[in-house]
């Protein structure tokens, strides 16, 4: 007999993506993919100097050139900036021109636009606009910016300092009077670049009505809307904005750039569509990048491991300009800096400065990975120091489950966790101890092999509500409308498999619908892993509402009692007379037909805007076994065991994809994957020719593994998987590499491992007398 | 990214590609796969106003035996020259290099003519045909000229060739019997160039000791250095791990390579010892096995 | 004007997927943006500008190239296909099939050239390692799926292409 408690089996199989078919074929639709009648280009000519002032703009050649309809540079578009809502009191918020005016702070800044009847004609003209420009000193480094007498990046601004935010709990300076062991640590994240495969881009069309269409490679259509509505002076109902197939994102397509409000703003004043696609080497300096944070640590300890208290001094480098989100990993740092572990008595600060460098934000994970990193990078120094087991000294310190939710030093709650669960299965998985009597016998031979562990935290869900609507059409099949729109993650799939399963349908039965804001209510977006937790938890809720009012429905037409009404396949029956059974499609028949029970609203169709007010915790532990050549430093990966913790799965395959493809960039992260830049600012690494990204034969095997433990808050029992990769493998891999050197006395090295710097560091310790192999 | 706009020419000879460079002058450029040049005129780098296509010049392709020479048209793509039966059999260490260049794709349409004539530093082919004691057929306006790779690669991106002459094959002479040849890289973990290589040409006699060594490297200068104190260190002596390891300690005497963002200027001169070793140490696996 | 004939409009022939074209192009018209805007073949993608990511990946005269690295004078006479070209009347080529079957594919973007690299690669070599995949696949780019179910992907078309009996 089906209850309303029998699975359809739908939530947690490994379905198929619904979106594939027309992917592979070649059929998707992309920004690119766009191409409209009278369509114009628009194309950029972007500094030379990365910090200068602008002394003279000649556009004359350009303005002549054929084919060229407008020639723009900031003085004519001064009334237009990015919109940037302060994340942090006392925050400095200085201009952020779309055009440079008077200056240039940055790299990826353009000083002039120009639209023009082609790509080709458009790049001509801006090549051929005149610039003067007098050098200014720059400042790149973060920690170096806060020196005495480091030039300005800003200099309309009398420091490089952005803000200063802290977050104290407990009694710090009682626990560190009381260590009887301090561990001491430095670490640098490596500037990463997002390097989605599909750059940015945009097609905008003014309307005859006056209103605005335009398609964006874009994570989060509604919140992009809103805040080009500000930065056009705009109204918000008359722009359409459209988040067609988006070629990946990781974080870095989640704010308004320059470029689009310019798109948007000569396409008004034109009366022409316009597009503008980034070509690969604009999009490595102009989109947001991630990390970058300067770690500075003290560990509180018992001489038996118990950690007393922490302090953390992080220097964040924001870049020259703000982003509406550029705070974000910062402030994600510092609420997550104690990790997966009991510490009461903290004293985090976050220094957020400003550099001439690319603008920093949101990149997969966006402050979690600096955070783990520099946790499991002290906790193991933390265990050598003291002559304890790295593992036992993790166990020691962990929050336990009964303490959940749990309340840290630094104020946030986490919901629930076993952080023992995950760590025991990755012991069993990667057979541990076996690994650590393999290293062993490698060392005896003289070579050097490495084990690490990392234990780690994911928070999800968070940033407000997330939408969702479902309805039931006139047929009885269901569309959902959800605001979190998809770049890759399968939602189209995931999102069917719930609605599905709850609403007792097939998948086919079921569309989702997502990524239009003139189709779809107001929504929020997908980034820090937060689709299944909150579009998921919006949709159900909304679906429980919809089955809520069928059911009263479907009692009506078959004159029962409502509670006597149970969910079957394809619709409702009346308990115990399973053949007395109304469908879908006579529900919706009703429910648009005027047969509803008296009193009742017609309609069959349900919105939620679901904000649980606490975000969902992952977890996890990754163990990780690398081997470094030492004649050449290079590194190789030998094993990678990954086990997260995501609570209930809907699609497992989805989800190891996502972890996949994290750790592909974690590994990336920590072994090849660094944005530098000059001493004048200019990008150094800012093309695929010297920006090295994991090649398919770059990637070691992984071993996934997972434990499930419900989110006790969440409609779906759910929690968010999107970041686990790049959260919890770069330190096991830096923790692995630091055992790996450990004989030959090396105590840290900052990411990434690449084979020159590892043998730089090799041959230093071999020259030091008291090394030995 | 699109090039600056320029004019297409398709040459359906020799002499008129000759023809046309000299009409054109210092503004056109020769069109052999593209993959040097379309990518520099893609971020305009560079600017031709003219490119005279080679590709529609019949007979320019393919490998052949020439008495003791391989002849290479020099329109023949990497693929085909890593594919190459004639290849395989007599220079396994072209063969190594052909088969690391770029990508499946590039090695597609890549041509070896073009490589050798862009002269990019990072480049494979003119490492092992130094090594190999190649040479190159140039067509002036009138006859032809060849030059051996030792006096072809002048500095970066420039070789030997006039402006109005055309790279029409590569000319590698047949190693003697006994011989091994070998190609080892250190690729760029971006863009796949070489940072350092090592390719060698080994004959070892009878006895076990080397009678002729020729080793090139890539990465330590403007073009291919030969390894010069490494050959002579080789010369008769018995080919041991030890002599082999003792001669390629010596490959990086008197380079002064360029540090850069990936590896510094200690850690290219390190590896090229090591490539060395591992060079020829294939190469005399393969002169072994003969 | 001299430099308009100096820069004169070039006409070519090819044939993409089997239809024969005609066409006169600037002769800095890149291969890719011929197919994308003059004959509305979207699927080939342009992800870099230095010939590395490898989305634009076509099949020229049966061999994978980088249609963003090949100007479309150069093709003249050539025989092209795309990934639209690959599927049968509607059947899925056992490449994109495999991609759908082993979840090789996550935002799409670079599928397109993925599969043009492995159809080419399993041409070559029917039934290749893992090692010989993921080596054959050096010249392109993802950043969603760490490749691990790509090569899953191939594995399986090589084993549906060679009659085996594959299994989900």
């Amino acid at each position: 007999m089906t209850t309303d408690h029998t699975p359809t089996g739908l939530i947690g199989a490994s379905i198929r993506r619904v979106e594939d078919p027309v992917l592979v074929a070649g059929k998707g639709c992309y920004v690119d993919d766009i191409q409209l009648p009278g369509m114009l280009y628009l194309a950029f000519l972007r500094t030379t100097y990365p910090h200068a002032k602008i002394i003279s703009i000649n556009t004359n050649a350009a303005k002549a050139m054929a084919g060229v309809l407008a020639v723009v540079t900031g003085e004519d578009v001064k009334q237009l900036n990015i919109p940037v809502a302060p994340m942090v009191q006392d925050q400095k918020i200085p201009p952020h021109p779309l055009l440079a005016r008077g200056a240039v702070h940055e790299a990826g800044v353009a000083v002039a636009a120009v639209v023009a009847q082609s790509r080709a004609l458009a790049q001509d003209a801006a090549g051929a606009i005149e610039v003067e420009y007098e050098a200014l000193p720059s400042v790149i480094d973060a920690e170096k910016a806060l020196e005495p007498g480091a030039p300005l990046a800003r200099e309309e601004l009398n420091s490089n300092i952005c803000y200063v935010a802290t977050k104290k709990g407990g009694d710090v300076d009682t626990a560190f009077a009381q260590a009887e062991h301090i561990c001491r640590m430095h670490i640098a994240s490596p500037r990463q670049v997002a390097l989605a495969i599909e750059p940015r881009g945009i097609v905008v069309k003014p309307e005859p009505t006056g209103d605005l269409t335009v398609w964006l490679s874009t994570q989060a259509p509604h919140r992009v809307r809103g805040d080009l509505a500000t930065a056009l002076g705009f109204p918000e109902h008359k722009i359409r904005v459209i988040a067609p197939d988006v070629g990946g994102g990781f974080g870095s397509k989640g704010p308004l750039y320059r470029e689009y409000v310019l798109a948007c703003h000569l396409a008004l004043k034109l009366g022409r569509p316009i597009k503008w696609i980034a070509t690969r080497s604009e999009d490595f300096v102009t989109t947001i990048q991630g990390r970058d944070q300067a770690m500075t640590s003290e560990l509180a300890l018992k001489k038996d491991g118990t950690i007393l208290g922490l302090k953390v001094r992080v220097v964040a480098n924001l870049g020259a300009y703000l982003y509406s989100s550029t705070a974000g990993p910062p402030q994600r740092m510092m609420g997550m800096a104690p990790g997966s572990y009991q510490i009461q008595n903290c004293h985090v600060e976050v220094v957020a400065v400003f550099t001439n460098t690319t603008p920093t934000g949101p990149y997969r994970g966006a402050g979690r990975p600096e955070s783990v990193l520099n946790i499991e990078r002290l906790i193991d120094k933390a265990a050598k120091e003291l002559g304890l087991d790295r593992l036992a000294m993790r166990r020691k310190n962990f929050i336990r489950p009964e303490q959940f939710p749990y309340k840290t030093g630094v104020g946030v709650e986490y919901d629930s966790g076993d952080y023992e669960k995950s760590l025991a299965e990755a012991m069993r998985l990667s057979d541990y101890d076996k690994l650590i009597r393999e290293r062993d016998a490698a060392r005896g031979r003289g070579e050097l092999v490495g084990v690490g562990v990392s234990t780690f935290v994911e928070p999800s869900g968070g940033a407000g509500f997330e939408s969702g609507t479902v309805r039931v059409e006139r047929t009885g099949e269901i569309t959902v409308l959800t605001g979190s729109s998809s770049h890759g993650q399968g939602h189209e799939t995931s999102y069917a498999q719930v609605i599905a399963d709850k609403m007792h349908v097939s998948m086919d039965h079921v569309a989702i619908r997502h990524g239009d804001t003139l189709a779809i209510q107001q929504g929020v977006g997908t980034f820090g892993s937060r689709s299944m937790v909150m579009g998921g938890g919006s949709m159900t809720l909304a679906a429980e509402r919809v089955i809520q009012k069928a059911r009263r429905i479907a009692a009506h037409l078959v004159e029962a009692a409502p509670e006597d009404m149970m969910q079957a396949d394809g619709g409702f029956a009346v308990a115990g007379v399973p053949e007395k059974k109304v469908t879908w499609r006579q529900i919706a028949a009703a429910a648009y037909g005027g047969r509803v029970p008296p009193g009742m609203e017609p309609g069959l169709q349900e919105t939620v805007f679901f904000d649980p007010r606490r975000e969902a915790w992952g977890f996890g532990a990754h163990v990780a076994m690398v081997r470094i050549d030492r004649e050449t430093g290079k590194p190789t990966i030998e094993k990678l065991v990954l086990v997260d913790d995501c609570g209930v799965i809907i699609n497992p395959m989805i989800v190891e994809g996502q972890v996949h493809g994290g750790v592909a960039q974690g590994l990336g992260e920590a072994l090849r994957e660094q944005m530098l830049f000059g001493e004048e600012g200019q990008a150094l690494t800012g093309t695929l020719m010297n920006y090295a990204v994991m090649r398919a034969g770059d990637m070691p095997h992984l071993t996934v593994g997972e434990t499930i433990t419900p989110n006790p808050f969440n409609p779906l029992g759910v929690k968010g998987v999107g970041e686990a990769g790049t959260n919890g493998a770069p330190p096991a891999v830096a923790n692995a590499m630091m055992d790996a050197l450990a004989p030959l006395g090396i105590d840290h090295i900052d990411m990434p491992y690449t084979a020159p710097k590892l043998w730089e560091a090799i041959r230093q310790a071999e020259r030091r007398p008291a090394a030995r192999s | 990214m699109f090039p600056a706009s320029f004019g297409y020419v398709a040459a359906h000879s020799v002499e008129e590609a000759v023809q046309l460079l000299t009409k054109h002058g210092e503004d056109a450029k020769l069109l052999a796969g593209g993959h040097s040049l379309i990518p520099a005129m893609k971020l305009r780098l560079a600017s031709p106003r003219t490119l005279i296509d080679l590709a529609t010049v019949p007979g320019l392709r393919g490998v052949r035996m020439d008495g003791n020479t391989l002849a290479i048209g020099a329109l023949t793509v990497y693929a085909d020259v890593a594919s190459s039966e004639l290849v395989q059999k007599h220079l396994p260490g072209l063969v190594d290099a052909a088969s690391v260049i770029g990508d499946v794709q590039v090695r597609n349409r890549g041509t070896i003519g073009g490589s050798i004539a862009h002269a990019d530093p990072g480049a494979d082919f003119p490492v092992i045909l130094t090594a190999l004691n190649a040479s190159f057929v140039l067509q002036p306006r009138s006859g032809s000229r060849t030059v051996a790779a030792d006096d072809f690669f002048i500095d970066f991106y420039t070789t030997a060739m006039a402006a109005n002459e055309v790279l029409t094959e590569i000319r590698v002479p047949l190693p003697m019997a006994g011989s091994g040849t070998a190609y080892v890289k250190l690729p760029h973990p971006a863009s796949g160039y070489v940072v350092v290589s090592a390719g060698a040409l080994i004959t070892r006699q009878p006895s076990g000791s080397c009678a002729l060594a020729r080793v090139a490297l890539g990465g330590l200068g403007s073009g291919p250095v030969r390894a010069v104190a490494t050959e002579t260190e080789l010369q008769g002596k018995p080919l041991t791990p030890e002599v082999i390891a003792a001669a390629a300690a010596r490959a990086a005497e008197e380079t002064d390579p360029e540090g850069d963002t990936y590896a510094s200027a200690e850690y290219k001169r390190h590896v090229a010892i090591v490539y060395t070793r591992r060079a020829i140490e294939a190469a005399v696996q393969r002169a072994s096995a003969s | 004007m001299a430099a308009e004939i100096e820069f004169a409009a070039v006409p070519i022939k090819v044939t993409v997927n089997g239809v024969k074209h005609e066409a006169v192009v600037e002769p800095r018209t890149l291969l890719v943006y011929f197919l994308r805007e003059h004959l509305n073949l979207t699927g080939a993608h342009v992800g870099c500008d230095t010939s590395q990511c490898g989305a634009c990946t076509i099949q020229l005269n049966g061999r994978a190239v980088k249609s963003c690295t090949i100007l479309a004078v150069q093709a003249n006479e050539a025989e092209i296909t795309t990934v639209e070209g690959l599927a049968r009347e509607g059947v899925l080529h056992p490449v994109q099939e495999g991609f759908r079957e082993k979840h090789g594919l996550q935002c799409g973007y670079c599928t397109p050239g993925m599969i043009m690299t492995a159809v080419s690669l399993l041409e070559t070599n029917p039934n290749p390692t893992e090692e010989e995949i993921r080596h054959g696949l050096e010249g392109n780019l993802c950043r969603c799926t760490g490749y691990i179910n790509i090569v899953e992907s191939i594995r399986w078309a090589a084993e549906k292409m060679g009659g085996k009996n594959v299994s989900r």
